[in-house]
């Protein structure tokens, strides 16, 4: 190992750094090594560069003795117009993924509901009529499939809808929901506020950086209180609401004896039917035919945390493992669906018998095998892939290396969960987490969230947060990436209470959860959404999202849908913070904007802050002027702790 | 939870909710399904399956679906490590444990196993100086009941709280004389603790449930081993001697919710929030706690009752589900204090913290026990040193106003001989003259004061006292004496509680207090000429004579849209609020409960309907009710909370109203007796042609004149009828039909509307020619 890596590690995770160790030994090409031989583009990474137009590209790079403001593109745009406007493309194709991923369930939904999906059914039929009445839609009396196809035609009108607001708008607490009509931020239609954005961004419509910026509040809300949320709902009605159930993370999941079957992307519809397959006995008999002991199914990235959430299905890393896994000479086949799915995978697999199976039908990559999943032929396609995977077992090398590494963990902390974890059938409430929060039992509640980035140490600032954050009794609640990071390091026992503060330790004791809860993949952070909603509806911590003691964090974004998720956060009241570095320092202006500007008008800001221990002084100090606001008590890490179950210790042993 | 208390409670769930199953198949098969089941006069079934699932159990068969969702609220126990969140499956197994151990008590009944009949094994039931007013209304009442427990060695405990007992508390639990109730499992450390904690419990008030045991020793034995007084009247009532009997103190708590706040069964969030924010109760763990006592406690919990254990268990201090701490723990040996005794005040400070009781308590400084729930006691001749009053007695009470100068606050003065010269059981003549000065003190409320005197002194440990003015009937024990209790005692308690209640209009008080006939019989004279006088004055206090009613919202603690409105000329409904009473109460707490209402904007003087009184109630039932009369039932009557005293509702075969006393548990010709007619009329309602009123309503001028007063009561239950006959044939020779009181069918009579037309055809009732109801 050189001197120069020690220094700056790639990733904290054992397992990442034993593989990253062979890959470089082998001469394997990974993300960690083209990072490394590729440095971000200068002008770029500040949100500079304008392409909106053939008369530049425009580089926004001032002459010496000149300040940015001085520079402008040949129509005359300045920095911040263009920043503004990069960053408002950003959010909108962030919203049009998560989006597309919402439409994609609801299509699913109205098939079933029809019965044009062999192998789907309703399997919450309570969370169903729950969103049903969410919607306005009556449902007393009415057959489960006659109400799901109106949920999903509801649903699915949501995008196409030209005025009027989005349904779940009407989700939010109420002194957001009128300041959002006060500020015309509700947006009137899915695919409207998302188009909107392109035609504003172009070259010479909207050309003052705040409009632009106000507008990108209102299409990412598309995004968190539309497509996500629409995604999320869907997803529980067709393949359950989440509880908690114990599984592994990490790329020892992966087994030296089975075949391997490794299913990544974002979306739970072909994956769900995967699970299924893998079960049938006729197709575990054929994978011992070929000598395997057994078929095993891990996941990487969020459609990992979809199947963990409702199959209890491992999950074999984040973002980052996607190669690493192929790497082990073990996987017999990766299947992708959507986002996030790096085209490096087919010259990964490359190196070994792995395929590479592309599914949908939005998305292939040349050189991979492309089996099309549609809702009707779902189950088929799901067992020609686990057939697909038996018959390449006979093929894999000798020796591979499978990393020892991996943790358990408790996840499928649902929101519906998390009420009922406080109170049971019939007291679950959020009034627990708000006693414990206003009595200083909990000082507050961190969301971190978000991806792997290769131009910082894998893990190293999502769990340097985590791990302080529950020392401060802050409880954490994680999704996508984060999640699994959490996962994989440990942190997602309930044993973990032994890590807490004094205060957050007596409460997990008294739930039995973890201090970190596993709350889903990204489009789930539209659960925390409705997590905030609801506290902020149980009373005693102000009357909006923005008096909430929170804070949201993403310490190692990279994918458009982080900024989207962030700016949907920033719109319904969060303080946000995201590490890496920031898109638009290019511009003082837009940076003052996205901070001071949005604070004033919607009581939630953006901050870029690659320092991580800044990150942490600024959302506890965060925390505690929210606390203050409220008028709670005064947080003391000592105040509390003489509940529980150590002081029987000796004897009950 | 702590997962200790997690495993223990699923473990004690899947145990007790498999005996409930064996128990119910065993009696299905015995008995077969159709097999009806009941709990004793309540009209809510098997309450708490009722109040969580709406389910109307009344036959072992309904059990059947019940047991299943218990069973589907059985989540396996936590793993040793890795385990799944707990807390949420705990409480639901707390509640499938409350289901189990219901449905076990209702095949108890069927098999006539409840009541339980508690073998004494050798315990002596103590006839000492107080003893037996009780509990179970079907059992043997008062003192002989000691006696038959002795003779047959069983002592039948109190089976589930009937409803006319519910909501013969329900004022005082809204007033805050009944500040909550503690039920009480296990057995204490000794009988001196276990009577420690009981007196400084009813010393606050708070009614006590006793249940449970450890290794086969409960407080109840405790209890009765020392002679303390268990029953409805002293606050204390045994259920059992298992832990399966603490399943009615949560029935009694789920019926609060129905019979006061207006639910209904199945709205089981409601109701339990209702006993969190509302009903002050807590569980007091004497002793072990085992599987069953945790899966008990946490179905408790789902109630906001914490539960507070002398033992050494797992704390459960963070907040949510309770309003304070869930679980406590108070290891008895190491509570601080000089000895057992102290130990036992600081437990039960601490239930009352953790509970966040409010108490109203005034330091009353006397050498016995002093609390409301001392009131009940009954002295028998042969425990009493002396009684005043009563047959052939002598005795008055009489509360003055007087100027400042001339009282001298908390003097005491005695004129005659004191205890000490009396023969044992003597008759002495006592007369008691109370001088109340105050700024803000008004003649009107020296009658208002005086009536307080009963509750006053009726407070103290071992002094009985009955009646009022020159009727007043008082007794005190030989125990109280020996403990140091003398006449001037009486003083310093009425000294003390005037002070703590009526501080805003008392500012200086004196008694003096005479025992030496001459001068009693004398000052009694002066006393009856003011009685008289203030007669005459209450008499002309009418509607018309005033431009004030008072509302009274006391209740809306427990009946959110409840509204009484209070005139000169009707009672509030409880019986316990007249509208001096009220106008007093304003006097003393302007931001109070009763509120002035102007009469203004009169709309129909033959209804009594003022917009005043209109918008009063709009305003004060949560925009429930607009309008209000306050002299027809059938059009806009007077909503109820609960605690009425009778309920009149319309027969319409017979054009009249029936008019059924609380006290009644006899069926009436509409078919429903007074519990499930409560059901109907209670829980903050408007129901026309049916309302809750006071006794004393019926002999107001005022009685439903809008629908022909008197003349219109068709039915009447026979108690109401003997303790008011002379009231009533007043009444009936006021309106000029002195024969009515005997045209009015009751239940001796009629149960049923043919018979009822039977009779009052017979009689010729004048209802039957009035004008039609309907």
């Amino acid at each position: 190992m050189t001197q120069r890596k020690r220094q700056a590690p790639q990733s904290i995770d054992p397992a990442a750094i034993e593989m990253l160790e062979l890959a470089e030994a082998e001469g394997f090409s990974t993300a960690f090594s083209r990072a490394k031989a590729m440095a971000p583009c200068p002008i770029g990474v500040d949100g500079l560069c304008c392409r909106m137009c053939f008369m530049g590209p425009c580089r926004f790079v001032p002459k010496r003795g000149q300040s940015i403001e001085d520079v402008t593109g040949v129509c005359g745009a300045t920095a911040a117009t263009i920043v503004a406007r990069n960053f408002a493309r950003m959010v909108a194709a962030g919203a049009s993924a998560h989006s597309d991923h919402g439409r994609d369930m609801a299509f699913v939904l109205l098939a079933a509901a029809k019965g044009e999906a062999r192998g789907f059914s309703i399997r919450d039929e309570g969370k169903l009529r729950k969103v049903a009445h969410l919607m306005g839609i009556e449902d007393k009396g009415r057959p489960v499939a006659e109400v799901a196809q109106e949920v999903a035609e509801k649903a699915l009108s949501n995008f196409g809808q030209q005025t009027g607001e989005i349904t779940y708008a009407s989700r939010a607490p109420k002194r957001r929901q009128e300041l959002w009509r006060r500020l015309n931020l509700v947006p009137r239609g899915i695919d409207r506020e998302i188009v909107e954005t392109l035609h504003r961004t172009g070259m010479g419509t909207d050309q003052d950086p705040e409009h632009i910026l106000h507008h990108t509040l209102r299409a990412s809300m598309t995004d968190g209180w539309g497509g996500s949320m629409l995604a999320t709902d869907i997803s529980d009605i067709l393949f359950g609401t989440p509880k908690p159930r114990t599984s592994q993370a990490n790329l020892g999941v992966l087994k030296a004896d089975q075949v391997n079957l490794v299913i990544h992307g974002h979306d739970p519809t072909l994956s769900e039917q995967i699970t299924e397959a893998i079960r049938e006995p006729e197709l575990i008999q054929y994978a011992m035919s070929k000598g395997a002991k057994g078929i095993n199914l891990a996941g990487i990235c969020c459609t990992s945390n979809e199947v963990l959430m409702r199959q209890g299905v491992p999950s074999a890393g984040n973002m980052l493992h996607q190669e690493l896994a192929i790497l082990t000479g073990a996987v017999e086949a990766m299947v992708v669906d959507v986002q996030c799915t790096m085209e490096a995978l087919v010259g990964a697999a490359a190196h070994f018998h792995t395929k590479v199976i592309t599914t949908s039908p939005k998305a292939k990559i040349e050189g991979a095998t492309h089996i099309e999943m549609e809702p009707h032929n779902a189950y088929q396609v799901a067992r020609l892939i686990v057939r697909t995977a038996i018959d390449n077992y006979p093929n894999r090398p000798d020796s591979v290396h499978i990393p020892s590494q991996f943790s358990d963990l408790v996840a499928g902390f649902s929101h519906e969960y998390l009420r009922y974890m406080q109170g049971g059938t019939y007291r679950g409430s959020f009034r627990p987490l708000n006693d414990a929060i206003m009595s200083g039992r909990i000082r507050g509640a961190a969301g971190v969230v978000g991806c792997n980035n290769p131009r910082v140490t894998q893990d190293r600032g999502i769990m340097r947060l985590i791990q302080e954050y529950i020392k401060n009794d802050v409880l954490v609640v994680v999704t996508g990436c984060g999640a699994i990071a959490a996962g994989k390091h440990g942190y997602l026992v309930p044993e973990m209470m032994e890590q807490c503060g004094k205060g957050l330790r007596e409460v997990c004791e008294a739930v039995g959860i973890p201090p970190v809860l596993h709350v889903g993949s990204c489009v789930d952070n539209s659960r925390i959404l409705t997590v905030l909603t609801e506290m902020v509806e149980e009373g005693g911590l102000g009357d909006d999202i923005s008096d909430l003691p929170a804070v949201g964090i993403c310490p190692e974004w990279m994918n458009e849908k982080a900024l989207t998720i962030a700016t949907y956060f920033v719109a319904s009241g969060a303080y946000v913070l995201f590490g890496v570095g920031s898109p638009v320092s290019g511009s003082p202006k837009v940076v003052e904007l996205m901070t001071k500007g949005w604070e004033e008008l919607v009581g939630g800001k953006l901050e870029f802050e690659p320092d991580i221990d800044k990150i942490l002084q600024k959302s506890l100090a965060h925390i505690d002027a929210k606390r203050r606001a409220l008028k709670l008590v005064t947080y003391d890490p000592n105040q509390y702790g003489q509940s529980g179950d150590r002081r029987l210790a000796g004897i009950t042993a | 939870m702590s997962k200790y208390i997690a495993t223990a409670a699923i473990r004690g769930s899947h145990a007790i909710v498999l005996e409930a199953e064996k128990t119910l198949s065993q009696a299905i098969k015995e008995l077969g399904p159709d097999t009806p089941v009941a709990f004793t006069n309540t009209a809510y079934f098997l309450p708490t399956i009722y109040g969580y699932t709406g389910t109307k159990v009344q036959t072992l068969g309904d059990m059947v679906p019940i047991m299943e969702k218990a069973r589907s609220f059985l989540a396996p126990v936590p793993a040793d490590r890795l385990w799944l969140p707990y807390l949420g499956e705990t409480l639901d197994a707390g509640v499938a444990t409350l289901f189990a151990e219901e449905i076990i008590m209702g095949v108890r009944f069927v098999r006539g196993e409840q009541p339980e009949r508690m073998p004494l094994n050798g315990i002596k039931v103590q006839t000492s100086e107080v003893s037996g007013a009780f509990t179970s209304p079907d059992e043997e009442v008062g003192a002989g009941r000691a006696a038959a427990a002795q003779s047959n060695g069983h002592y039948t405990l109190n089976g589930p709280i009937d409803d006319i007992q519910l909501r013969t508390w329900g004022i005082q639990l809204v007033d805050g004389r009944m500040p909550g109730f503690a039920a009480i499992v296990g057995c204490a450390k000794s009988n001196e603790v276990a009577v420690r904690i009981v007196r400084e419990l009813q010393r606050r008030g708070i009614l006590i449930f006793l249940c449970g045991n450890v290794n086969g020793r409960s407080i109840i034995h405790q209890l009765l081993e020392e002679g303390v007084q268990l029953g409805y009247d002293t606050y204390t009532v045994p259920f059992g001697t298992d832990t399966v009997s603490a399943i009615y103190p949560l029935g009694f708590a789920t019926r609060s919710a129905l019979t006061f706040g207006g639910m209904t069964g199945g709205q089981a969030r409601d109701i339990l929030l209702y006993n969190k924010n509302r009903v002050f109760a807590f569980v007091l763990a004497l002793g072990e706690v085992d599987d069953l006592k945790y899966a008990t406690a946490a179905g408790a919990i789902t109630y906001g009752f914490p539960v507070i254990a002398d033992t050494l268990i797992p704390q459960i201090l963070p907040t949510g589900i309770t309003t304070y701490e869930h679980v406590v723990s108070m290891p008895f040996d190491e509570i601080e204090g000089k000895d057992d005794l102290e130990r036992a005040d600081r437990l039960v400070e601490r239930c009352i913290e953790v509970r966040g009781v409010k108490i109203r308590m005034a330091q009353v400084d006397i050498p016995v026990a002093y609390g409301s729930a001392f009131e009940g006691e009954i002295i028998r001749r042969d425990a009493m040193l002396a009684e005043f009053g009563g047959k052939g007695g002598i005795t008055f009470e009489y509360l003055k106003m007087a100027d400042s100068e001339d009282v001298q606050d908390g003097r005491v003065e005695l004129e005659g001989p004191d205890l000490d010269t009396f023969k044992e059981g003597a008759n002495v003549p006592l007369g008691i003259v109370v001088e109340v000065a105050g700024r803000k003190m008004q003649k009107d409320f020296e009658s208002v004061l005086e009536r307080q005197i009963h509750h006053m002194i009726n407070g103290a440990e071992g002094v009985q006292h009955i009646g009022q003015r020159d009727i007043a009937w008082v007794r005190i024990a030989k125990g109280s004496y020996q403990r140091g209790f003398r006449l001037r005692h009486l003083g310093s308690i009425l000294h003390a509680k005037l002070h703590a209640d009526y501080s805003a209009i008392v500012d200086k008080v004196q008694v003096k207090i005479y025992t030496n006939k001459a001068k009693v019989e004398e000052l009694r004279e002066v006393a009856r000429g003011v009685y008289n006088e203030r007669n005459i004055k209450t008499a002309n206090l009418t509607d018309e004579s005033v431009d004030t009613f008072y509302s009274c919202t006391l209740c809306q603690s427990f009946a959110p849209s409840h509204v009484c409105i209070i005139n000169p000329e009707r009672v509030g409904l409880c019986g316990a609020y007249n509208w001096l009473d009220c106008k007093a109460s304003y006097e003393l707490n302007p931001t109070g409960p009763n509120q002035p209402i102007a009469k203004k904007g009169l709309i129909s003087a033959e209804k009594g309907e003022w917009e005043s009184a209109n918008q009063f109630l709009y305003q004060h039932s949560n925009s429930t009710f607009n309008r209000l009369t306050l002299y027809s039932v059938m059009d806009a009557p007077m909503t109820a909370c609960g605690c009425f005293e009778c309920i009149m509702m319309l027969i319409p075969e017979a054009n009249g109203f029936m008019v059924v006393s609380r006290e009644d548990t006899g069926m009436t010709p509409a078919g429903m007796a007074f519990s499930t007619l409560a059901g109907v009329a209670g829980g903050g309602q408007q129901s026309p042609g049916m309302m809750g009123h006071g006794k004393y309503y019926l002999v107001s001028k005022k009685f439903i004149p809008k629908e022909g007063g008197l003349k219109r009561v068709v039915w009447m239950s026979a108690n109401l009828k003997e303790s008011m006959e002379s009231e009533l044939r007043e009444a009936c020779q006021r309106i000029g039909e002195p024969g009515l009181i005997d045209k009015i069918a009751d239940g001796r009579n009629a149960t049923t509307v043919e018979q009822l037309m039977a009779f009052l055809e017979e009689v010729g009732h004048p209802a039957l020619t009035m004008e039609s109801l309907i």
